[in-house]
């Protein structure tokens, strides 16, 4: 059975019909991918699982919980992390304190000690400047300390948001490196990108997002070889 | 280093405790007069305003407009407790404060119930209608005393117990701020959504921090009822409540040690430039723009004085001279 799956979706803003009925399954273990246009909806399907728009109809369902009656601050201690668009770091806390935010719903402390142990082994970067201002961080390491504070609920699943936005091509290597690291040591991903190319190298599979619905899917190697994705999104 | 840390912790009480028996001395052997230990007393409960002010504003970063509002139920409430209540008055008037703080706090909840579900700033709008609202209403119900206002309140109110309840204001409040839920506080004021997909419940943090504010005021209300002995309803107005809001924007929106030393110092200055008469208003509001001027994050910023932090400084500075030696 699928970890998330998302049935007929619909999201209104106000008489604008965003959302037209989307279906989407995201598996144990996957690295699965949106990708699409500036405005096909990406953002609004992942504000839609995380119960920050309200839904017009369909259902979005995690490991058996119905979110939709879910309040979005319960969302995490399902299992369910998000890494939000445009990183939202806590710019004027620590590095440290960032990630502490990340486990507050926690009670399990040698659980927590031992994340956080496993977060910085994976990101030394952030380990450097674990008592730095995070607005002060590059925007790389930013990235990176959302995934960490996202790591730090302990999640089954994470859904990350344009990661790569505003990042060097380097970068952007380095954070999708990461979000492979993370998806091999058991982390089911979802991963919403405008960097279609990039996210069809690391992803299992793919849906292509248009004017809000979904134009095509399927096995991600295959999607980047079609000649019609070649053209609408990896430039030929 | 660890065994040293409740030091700086017996310090600032030994300071607290000396600040007091100084104080006390003094009013007691009469070089402190009553004119000046009355003044004395508006501060401690200025402090106890504006300490809690800075934690909806400063920490939670809502703007609230009718702190002076929750000051006046809480004044209401507490008078007319120890007035009718029948209790002796040793009894009677801490209760009464206590029942001050919880009718604020009912107020409190009737408000930010509504304001604080919603993200921005509907809650300066709501509290800033409260404000006068209440003013209002408190001249219309008959058993507040109309606009002759509230008179006969017993002057309950002594220096041991300002002092005591805005040095407990104050370590309260500083306390939440640093445990886990304060900073769950500064994490919403920082950025909403990101709070919520941290998993902290926003609607609850923002409504416990602006209740725990509304409580502090309610508390200060009672104790300037029982100070002045006389209630007038024009005394809560719109200007009382950006009087405190002033005293937090220049100690520094999340310093508690700013809101502190700018109650102090803004309830002083007019007194202290009495001499100068009508001119007096005009000073005090030429070292307001001044101070907007030159630091617009307020005197001190976010800075918090910590003993804990000069102390470490110090031991440091022996250590290293002791390896130099």
């Amino acid at each position: 059975m699928a970890m998330l799956s998302v049935k007929d979706l619909e999201v209104y803003y106000g008489s604008i019909h965003a959302i037209k009925g989307i279906s989407f399954e995201v598996n144990e273990g996957e690295i699965v991918t949106l990708i699409g246009a500036n405005g096909a909806g990406k953002t609004t399907t992942l504000h839609a699982i995380s119960g920050l728009v309200k839904v017009k109809s369909g259902s979005v369902d995690f490991c058996g919980n119905n979110l939709r009656t879910t309040e979005p601050h319960k969302i995490i201690r399902l299992g369910l992390a998000q890494v939000p668009e445009g990183r939202r770091v806590f710019a004027k806390m620590t590095v440290q304190e960032n990630l502490e935010m990340g486990a507050c719903i926690r009670k399990d402390k040698a659980a927590v000690e031992a994340d956080y142990k496993a977060v910085f082994e994976r990101l030394p970067r952030l380990k450097e400047r674990r008592k730095q201002i995070a607005g002060t961080l590059s925007g790389g390491e930013q990235q990176m300390l959302a995934i960490g504070r996202a790591l730090m609920g302990n999640p089954k699943m994470l859904l990350l948001d344009e990661p790569s936005m505003g990042l060097s091509p380097l970068l952007v290597n380095e954070i999708f490196n990461i979000i492979q690291d993370v998806n091999k040591s058991g982390v089911t991903v979802l991963l919403v990108e405008q960097n279609a190319k990039k996210a069809l190298e690391i992803a299992n599979r793919a849906y292509v997002l248009e004017t809000g619905g979904i134009s095509m899917s399927g096995d991600a190697k295959t999607l980047s070889q079609d000649e019609q994705v070649r053209k609408a999104y990896l430039g030929g | 280093m660890k065994t040293k840390k409740w030091i700086p912790n017996v310090i600032i009480l030994v300071l607290v405790l000396a600040l007091y028996v100084v104080l006390s001395v003094l009013i007691s052997a009469n070089i402190i007069n009553p004119y000046y230990s009355g003044i004395l007393t508006m501060v401690c409960i200025n402090v106890i305003l504006a300490v809690s002010l800075n934690l909806a504003t400063g920490f939670l970063g809502q703007l609230v407009l009718g702190h002076a509002g929750f000051m006046s139920v809480g004044a209401y409430a507490a008078s007319l407790f120890t007035m009718y209540s029948g209790l002796p008055q040793i009894i009677s008037f801490p209760i009464a404060l206590l029942v001050g703080g919880l009718v604020a706090v009912v107020f409190g909840v009737i408000i930010g119930v509504p304001a604080l579900r919603l993200k921005g700033d509907y809650l300066a709008i709501l509290t800033l209608g409260f404000g006068e609202i209440i003013r209002v209403l408190i001249l219309a119900v008959p058993f507040t005393g109309g606009a002759a206002g509230l008179s006969g309140i017993p002057l309950l109110t002594t220096f041991t117990y300002v002092f005591i309840l805005a040095i407990l204001t104050v370590g309260i409040i500083f306390a939440f701020i640093h445990s886990r839920h304060g900073r769950a506080v500064i994490a919403i004021r920082e950025d909403e959504i990101a709070a919520e997909a941290a998993g902290i419940n926003t609607t609850y943090y923002k409504l416990l921090a602006f209740v725990m504010a509304a409580f502090f005021a309610g508390v200060a209300g009672g104790l300037y009822a029982h100070h002045i002995g006389v209630l007038d309803p024009g005394k809560f107005n719109f200007n009382y409540s950006v009087e405190i809001l002033i005293m937090v924007v220049l100690g520094g929106m999340g310093s508690i040690t700013g809101s502190v030393i700018a109650a102090v110092v803004l309830t002083l200055l007019p007194e202290a430039l009495r001499g100068f008469s009508e001119y007096r208003m005009l000073i005090y509001s030429i070292i307001l723009i001044c101070v907007m001027l030159f630091k617009p994050s307020g005197l001190l910023g976010q800075y918090e004085f910590s003993i804990a932090r000069i102390f470490k400084r110090l031991t440091h500075k022996k250590a290293d001279a002791e390896k130099e030696a």
